[in-house]
């Protein structure tokens, strides 16, 4: 008894009919002039009703989402009076701001670095995109494959505009980053004789993508986090970051911090400072549902600007290809792009394949998008509209039991609302997925703030305009350790000078000669959500 | 007008249209999570929930975030639960039986209930790979607990007082670390990037042009 109704179930008819014919079917992958076309046509990045110019700060006359613009435009939420900066709380060498994959690697090579280091997180340790990845990490390990191939397919990918120096450290030191987490205990899928198994994503010319099943993150983000807690570095959970704090020679100095549950505000001293606080889905830029975890809200963008730190690219998002479209209770939920790897391609309401299944996230995105407007050729379910996934062909393709043994949270997802994803192909739609752009970050990982590091989702620059599968998960490995060694080796020579929460009063004084009035204080630290109930909506408190 | 049906969150009716997870029955009755939720997508483990269906007598367990609510759904989450968590230097602990004895003794006081795997919020086999822990058996105790979401649910139900996902927890970084085969490819590359192998190419491509690597791009061969 399929769980697919009226339209859909017509629909998906189609797909299994046209199933065989399109699973050996090699679509063509579309020219460099198509793909530009298609992006400027119809990708979210390109509506430029979506965004505004930023009128204060140091990125000041650059465009940024409205939804952005208003937190960076914003209020502190607290002032200098509302602290004392004299009784210090916590005195550290290390304060890393984010317990996700980038703040844990850089607390283990801080403490490495025989660094007294902390996290302070505002949920738990592991409460993270990090968590959430499926797909895998890209390492150029194999034979056929080396650094300089993974660098321009990545470059090539982000539209030519990643920063050098950041991405030849990415893609240089990602072996050993594989080989770090392996010692770690980190369970890679591997053939019996040691054999890394991996795959294609989308962009890649060579297979390269590691994984563990689709838990991929998961089991990196648990194993990082028990090496935390094995060394004993404090973690500070439930208390988030509300604003950095300055010494007298305008250096990253702390943070004060803002306990979750009591209100409690509490001061960090710290020599340096890592940002590791991730991205930003939870804004739902231009009404997108996200495969987000609940707290990326932009925290480590507004803090960090506050403080005149520069931004690189904050007007380019990723919006995955293949969030889940229904059913409804997962709408917007991540459908690993290994799905596709693994030989399941994007069908369309009449059961034609429409694209390549491997190209570009942002291509993808733009493709799907195209399908269900322009073409009309997408599937309507009672909320939304979406094109087929087609999971079925895995199993034609890879044979039976490919995807209980490769992605058994895929399975597991839907097979909660009674899909069978063996038997059954699913409905997608792009879903807002990563923050592209970030705090921009020289290649020791400091920002235009000295003292102040940045890693992770909530830096800038590292993959361009547009990142492949599988570079995220990587580029948290890699710039998480790096910021975590740069800063605790800075932090040996640092003498803390008098702390301030002068840049509060700054800022607002700024915010008022750019004629900005708002309400609004940031960081935002968690969305609300009220299902349309129209009585919470309307509650005062 | 939507479909609505009533629940009990902690004891208190709401009423809550019945197309909403768990979470996002709480949320519409206007809770602000701080705890008990985190990914929102089935892979953290924050949103462990019990529930019982009023009538009936079984217990159930779930993730909040992945739970469609039920018409008469009594709901308690479960946001922590005080799990033992050993610590160890992982570059000293061997892969033998005798480490679960050192760290997580408990695991040998299961009684063979069976009510860790009845309760598990992923379906996985908890018992089982207790008992693949307790022999030693890290490789088979780390497949089957592959897929656990560390949410505890298990762990409060065992009156062995054993901490289920902190034992698998063990046994996947040891399997992982000293029991999987040993990749050659990766420590070749590791070692010819320390030989600065590809430096000179690498930093060949930083200075092309953006038209002729757009070539190179355009151009390259992709592996079949």
């Amino acid at each position: 008894m399929s769980m697919y109704t009226g339209q859909m179930y017509e629909s998906m008819k189609k797909v299994e009919a046209a199933r065989e014919a399109n699973t050996v079917l090699e679509p063509r992958r579309m020219t460099a002039e198509e793909k530009d076309t298609l992006l400027q046509t119809y990708h979210p990045d390109y509506k430029q009703s979506e965004f505004e110019n930023l009128k204060v700060g140091v990125n000041a006359g650059e465009k940024v989402p409205h939804e952005l613009a208003a937190l960076l435009e914003a209020h502190s939420r607290i002032s200098a009076s509302d602290v004392d900066l004299n009784k210090v709380d916590y005195d550290v060498d290390v304060l890393i701001i984010g317990g996700g994959g980038a703040g844990a690697s850089a607390a283990i090579e801080a403490d490495n670095n025989g660094a007294k280091a902390m996290i302070v997180t505002k949920l738990r340790i592991g409460d993270a995109n990090t968590m959430m990845a499926e797909g895998g990490i890209q390492a150029a390990d194999k034979p056929n494959d080396s650094p300089a191939i993974h660098y321009v397919d990545a470059f090539g990918g982000g539209h030519f505009a990643a920063k050098p120096e950041l991405l030849y450290k990415l893609v240089n030191e990602a072996p050993d980053a594989i080989k770090w987490l392996s010692d770690l205990g980190v369970e890679f899928d591997k053939a019996p004789d040691g054999t890394m198994i991996t795959t294609h994503g989308g962009g890649t010319s060579r297979k390269r993508m590691h994984a563990a099943k689709d838990y991929s993150g998961a089991e990196i983000m648990r194993t990082l986090r028990d090496e935390v807690l094995n060394r004993g570095i404090p973690v500070v959970d439930f208390t988030s970051a509300v604003e950095l704090i300055l010494d007298e020679n305008g250096k990253c100095a702390g943070a004060v911090l803002m306990n979750m549950e009591t209100r409690e505000l509490l001061v960090a001293r710290a020599k340096t400072v890592i940002l590791a606080t991730g991205g930003a889905g939870r804004l739902h830029y231009q009404g997108f549902p996200t495969s987000n975890h609940y707290g990326a809200t932009a925290d480590g963008l507004i803090l960090g600007y506050r403080v005149g730190a520069k931004l690189l690219y904050a007007d380019t998002l990723q919006y995955h290809p293949t969030g889940a479209a229904y059913p409804e209770q997962i709408f917007g939920a991540l459908v690993t792009e290994k799905v596709r790897s693994l030989g399941a391609k994007l069908v369309n309401a009449n059961g034609e394949v429409f694209m390549h299944p491997l190209e570009t996230r942002d291509v993808s995105a733009a493709s799907i998008i195209r399908e269900c407007t322009a073409r009309g050729n997408g599937v309507h379910t009672a909320d939304g509209i979406g094109v087929w996934l087609d999971t079925p062909m895995i199993e034609l393709k890879g044979g039976e039991g490919t995807i209980e043994a490769r992605i058994p949270a895929m399975m597991r997802m839907f097979g909660k609302y009674g899909i069978d994803i063996r038997k059954e192909p699913i409905l997608v739609y792009p879903t807002l997925h990563y923050q592209n752009g970030g705090l921009d970050i020289t290649s020791d990982g400091m920002t235009g703030v000295e003292n102040l590091y940045a890693a992770g989702e909530v830096v800038g620059g590292i993959h361009g305009r547009n990142r492949l599968m599988g570079n995220s998960l990587l580029d948290v490995i890699v710039f998480g350790r790096n910021a975590g060694k740069f800063a605790s080796e800075k932090s040996k020579s640092v003498e803390v000078g008098k702390l301030t929460l002068e840049h509060i009063e700054k800022f607002s004084k700024e915010l008022s000669d750019a004629g900005i009035e708002t309400s609004v204080q940031s960081p935002k630290l968690l969305p609300t959500y009220t299902h349309g109930n129209p009585n919470i909506e309307k509650a005062p408190f | 007008m939507e479909n609505m049906v009533h629940v009990f969150i902690m004891g208190k009716q709401y009423e809550v249209p019945s197309n909403l997870t768990i979470m996002g029955a709480m949320e519409y009755a206007g809770y602000q999570l701080v705890r008990g939720c985190g990914c929102r997508n089935g892979f953290c483990g924050a949103c462990a929930t019990i529930y019982r269906v009023k009538g009936d007598r079984e217990l159930k367990v779930c993730l909040a975030c992945q739970t469609k609510v039920i018409d008469n759904m009594y709901i308690a989450t479960l946001p922590f639960f005080p799990l033992v968590k050993q610590v160890y230097d992982m570059e000293k602990v061997k892969p033998t039986e005798a480490i679960m004895m050192q760290l997580y003794p408990e695991i040998y006081s299961c009684i063979g209930c069976n009510a860790c795997t009845k309760s598990c919020t992923q379906g996985l086999n908890v018992m089982q790979y207790i008992a693949y822990a307790q022999r030693g058996d890290f490789e088979k105790c780390a497949e089957l607990s592959f897929d656990c979401v560390m949410c505890g649910v298990c762990s409060s139900r065992c009156p062995a007082g054993i901490s289920h996902p902190q034992v698998a927890m063990l046994a996947r970084r040891l399997n992982g670390k000293y029991l999987a085969p040993e990749c050659k490819h990766l420590e070749d590359r590791v070692q010819e990037i320390k030989n600065g192998t590809f430096e000179e190419l690498l930093e060949s491509l930083m200075q092309k042009p953006i038209e002729e690597m757009k070539e190179l791009y355009n151009n390259r061969e992709i592996e079949k």
